[in-house]
């Protein structure tokens, strides 16, 4: 194994544009955060997003998991472009010739996407402590260290995104065509869930056995759940009656592709001819 | 189909050829026993059937067609991806570097080479394990000539170093000057199998030219060690020899009959000229 991962580490490590992107990523994810603590005036009023409360604990640990889970598509482009151009510079063919199985290279590459989720949670982990300790209210341990369910839910949603886009990439062989195919399925899982909402309403929890919405399930949005919303919406007479909960159900669904997306990477690269 | 029934083994310490025609099935053929293309039937086994084949690959050397290799990698960061995909360690990049001649440029990024610099860091890479045997498939493709000359000279220096090399390519005088031992294919069929001395075991032919052409024609007729001869353009004679015979033994009796020549050699026929006649006559 840390053969396999230091083997994809070597290739990430020289390559340019996955290095550039990756930077971005963690310099954007960063940015976010102190964008968050900063002031803003609109004429008189003094509005910091800081003071809404987003950064209390627990409810920090959702807050971020949720909207920074949105810059994963900086990732997925390194992961789609790290399979196709095996392709592309012929590599892959080398890597078997020079005794990698096609196994062992699936596998590097799965391990790749882990250390990506990996280093990723593990920042989210620590800006969202760093942010926390600084502007929460409460600061307890028991607090902080509670709900902590949504960093793991962000790691497996990380790592079922990633095995997606690896599986895409072998499958097309180019990033241009998998990134679009990415698109293409987020447009059709929309149509499905359109469909069933209106015509089928008995099948409408095969929508949360689709790929995307299953990861998308995994962490429900948090701004109905912060208190100013709250207080608006119960002004306005309507309660909402969710549960933000990390569902079991979904974390093995999404368990379930993830092993589906490298497994059928595997076999694919088994039966192909390179 | 590429490749059809195609059976051979390879012994240790043998430089062997691969001989065919473009789309005769050499890359194919390689390519099942590298891993990269699926038989659809039959088998092969890698040192007597002792290792998978991925395992037996570690142990192998070997360049397909046109080098491989990341871009944006120096040479040395590509050879070092390889050391560790072959589980040996770096110690040999430099001594491989050496041999092929890149030592000064191991810095510097795959993607600013030359096709022939490209084509010696294959090379190179492929020695990185001390490969039990080595597989080079058209090293000298689209090189020019001094490129090809050092590649050449290169497997020439790797083979006397008693390395077991497997060479396919469609250049015969490539695999003459290098090779003990020629597989033949043609359409994915073995052809011929065995050593290149055997695919020249004819006894050679006299050409031959006289003024006096007819009593010529008829002298070789008749000729016990002629087998047949055939007119070339230039009212040569092309005598082919069934048997053993020395130009100075001919010369003689075509004299004692009173027929002068005004050329005579004697020669083999060359690897090429073998090769097309086995490979026209299927």
């Amino acid at each position: 194994m840390k053969r396999l991962f230091l083997i994809e580490f070597h290739k990430l490590k020289n390559n340019r544009a996955a290095k550039i992107l990756s930077l971005i990523y963690f310099i954007l994810f960063s940015a976010i955060a102190l964008f968050a603590s900063i002031k803003f005036n609109f004429g008189s009023v003094d509005f910091r997003l800081a003071d809404q409360g987003i950064f209390n604990f627990p409810y920090i640990w959702h807050f971020n998991a949720y909207f920074v889970a949105f810059l994963k598509l900086f990732l997925a482009v390194v992961i789609v472009s790290m399979v196709s151009s095996e392709y592309t510079n012929r590599t892959l063919k080398q890597n078997l010739i020079d005794g990698l199985s096609k196994k062992e290279f699936i596998l590097s590459k799965f391990y790749g996407v882990l250390g990506f989720a990996i280093a990723s949670t593990l920042l989210l982990f620590i800006v969202s402590l760093v942010l926390g300790l600084i502007f929460s209210d409460y600061d307890e341990v028991g607090i902080i260290f509670s709900d902590l369910e949504y960093i793991f839910a962000y790691f497996l949603k990380l790592v079922g995104f990633f095995s997606m886009c690896l599986f895409f990439g072998i499958l097309l062989k180019r990033s241009a065509f998998a990134l679009g195919f990415l698109f293409l399925l987020w447009i059709f899982e929309g149509i499905v869930q359109l469909f069933v909402k209106f015509q089928a309403n008995s099948l409408e929890f095969i929508v949360d056995f689709l790929p995307l919405q299953s990861m998308g399930n995994l962490i429900i949005e948090p701004l109905t759940r912060l208190g100013i919303v709250k207080s608006t919406a119960s002004q306005l007479n309507s309660e909402f009656t969710k549960t933000y909960e990390v569902e079991w159900l979904t974390v093995l669904i999404v368990l379930g592709w993830s092993f589906i997306f490298i497994y059928s990477s595997w076999k694919l690269l088994q039966r192909r001819d390179l | 189909m590429a490749v059809d029934a195609l059976t051979f083994n390879i012994e240790k310490g043998n430089v062997y050829g691969i001989l065919g025609p473009n789309g005769s099935g050499k890359s194919t053929t390689l390519g099942m026993v590298l891993n990269v293309v699926n038989p659809s039937s039959g088998f092969f086994e890698w040192f007597d059937g002792n290792l998978n084949t991925h395992e037996a690959l570690k142990k192998v050397g070997a360049i397909i067609e046109s080098p491989n290799f990341y871009p944006s990698m120096s040479a040395e960061d590509n050879l070092k991806l390889v050391c560790q995909i072959k589980g040996v360690d770096y110690s040999r990049i430099d001594t491989v570097l050496e041999t092929v001649n890149l030592q000064d440029r191991k810095k510097d990024h795959f993607k600013s080479y030359s096709l022939g610099m490209k084509q010696r860091l294959a090379i190179a890479s492929a020695l990185l394990n001390d490969p039990e045997i080595l597989i080079l498939d058209e090293p000298t493709n689209g090189l020019d000539p001094q490129g090809i000359h050092q590649i050449r000279e290169i497997i020439k220096k790797i083979a006397s170093e008693g390395m077991t090399i497997l060479l396919a390519s469609h250049l015969l005088d490539e695999v003459e000057k290098v090779c003990s031992h020629v597989v033949v294919i043609r359409n994915g069929k073995k052809l011929y199998a065995g050593p290149v001395d055997e695919l020249n075991a004819t006894h050679g032919f006299f050409e031959l030219k006289s003024e006096q052409k007819d009593e010529l024609k008829s002298f070789l007729s008749k000729h016990e060690a002629i087998e047949s001869y055939d007119e070339e353009e230039n009212d040569l004679l092309k005598a082919i020899l069934s048997k053993p015979y020395d130009a100075q033994s001919l010369n003689k009796e075509c004299f004692e009959k009173g027929i002068l020549l005004t050329h005579l050699v004697k020669r083999k026929e060359t690897l090429e000229e073998q090769f097309l006649k086995l490979t026209k006559n299927l």
